[in-house]
């Protein structure tokens, strides 16, 4: 649990996420960072008062006949839910490993060139999320934004225009923000990022399209 | 709730159904559901809200907190098909509870953000139930609506460092 943590999740997402209006890729990052941060999961717990809150002034609206016997009768047909086993401590957080069905050796991995490789994790359709690794010193070609972009630092640490993110901080670019994130010298840096639309690559795309164009 | 908890009592209960099942339904509703698939989903709330009583911790949650993130959690299933990541979850060991002291805190603090949502203007009031009935994707809610979200953040981060110290 790491007490250093400097870049937290914003008042916005927070309370998107605790009224259930995220994308779930969005959520994944979310939960992830919650995992990882006291200081987040209470303020999640402010907002999911709220929304008890909510619940509480809601006037109601009247159970049908015979509703109450019906849960009864639901309850007593359903299995016991087994208390969960605390999950055993590894680099990825609970959520994640859900996902990717177990730890960091479970992740299959894609190269994107320069020592840089992915693994895309299954969400719906709204906003995408993949793992990042980024070798120690390498860096992820300068991109700008279409949409946001959440990235968790999950391990090491990167930089990039704005600060440095070590394991727990989140990024939150935008529209406004172009940046070349560089992975720490001392650890290979492991990042989940998602997004609602495709990055902008400044110059790697452009490049790469060009032998093709050239036919 | 800490009787249906700890004695599994059903009298306990159906106080609690009274109290909360009609309030899921109109939250169901209100979120977009009929008024037949609200009631089949309130009724799986209150099934859930038994079944996972062992999991409710009241230095972090009330009740009426509980019951939204149950109804919230059913809501997404019923109407988006989404899965919903959780973060992982922290409990109290068989040993351990929580302090006394910090879950009637917590249960005063719930219960003056109820009365202080009712004192806001319409307006304000219609946003944040937007918000938590799913109306608004991302939230336009002014952070300065004067409700003491602040002291339960606080009162809940107390909670959890008493129980991260408990699991050492």
């Amino acid at each position: 649990m790491p007490d250093s943590i400097k870049h937290h999740l914003t008042d916005d997402l927070l309370m998107s996420y605790s009224a259930g209006n995220l994308p779930e890729a969005f959520g994944l990052v979310v939960a992830a960072h919650v995992s990882m941060c006291d200081e987040c999961r209470a303020r999640l717990g402010a907002f999911d008062t709220l929304g008890g809150s909510v619940i509480e002034t809601c006037p109601g609206v009247e159970m049908d006949r015979g509703s109450l016997d019906a849960t009864l009768s639901k309850i007593a047909n359903a299995p016991q839910i087994a208390l969960g086993a605390a999950p055993a401590p590894g680099v990825l957080p609970a959520p994640v490993r859900d996902y990717v069905g177990g730890d960091l050796e479970a992740v299959r991995w894609r190269p994107v060139g320069l020592g840089v490789k992915q693994s895309i994790l299954r969400t719906s359709r709204a906003a995408t999320v993949r793992l990042l690794y980024i070798p120690a010193g390498a860096a992820v070609p300068d991109h700008g934004h279409h949409g946001t972009e959440l990235t968790l630092v999950l391990q090491g640490a990167f930089s990039d225009e704005c600060d440095r993110f070590a394991a727990g901080d989140i990024e939150i670019a935008n529209e406004e923000l172009d940046h070349t994130p560089v992975a720490d010298i001392g650890a290979d840096c492991i990042c989940l990022a998602a997004t609602d639309a495709p990055l902008k690559f400044k110059g790697l795309l452009p490049r790469l399209a060009q032998p093709f164009l050239r036919i | 709730m800490i009787a249906v908890r700890d004695n599994r009592d059903t009298d306990a209960f159906a106080s609690l159904f009274g109290h909360f099942a009609p309030r899921v339904k109109a939250f169901l509703m209100k979120s977009g559901t009929d008024a037949a698939q609200a009631e089949e989903c309130a009724q799986d709330v209150m099934a859930t809200l038994w079944q996972k009583a062992h999991l409710f911790d009241p230095s972090r949650a009330s009740v009426a907190t509980w019951v939204f993130t149950i109804a919230r959690n059913r809501r997404i299933d019923a109407l988006r098909k989404d899965r919903r990541p959780e973060p992982e979850d922290i409990t109290w060991g068989p040993e351990e509870t929580p302090d006394q002291a910090d879950v009637l805190a917590l249960q005063q603090d719930s219960e003056a953000l109820v009365s202080a949502m009712a004192t806001l203007p319409d307006k304000q009031r219609h946003l944040i139930e937007a918000a938590y009935f799913g109306d608004l994707s991302h939230s336009e809610i002014a952070r300065e609506t004067g409700l003491p979200l602040g002291t339960i953040k606080s009162r809940i981060r107390l909670a959890l460092e008493r129980l991260r110290h408990a699991m050492k």
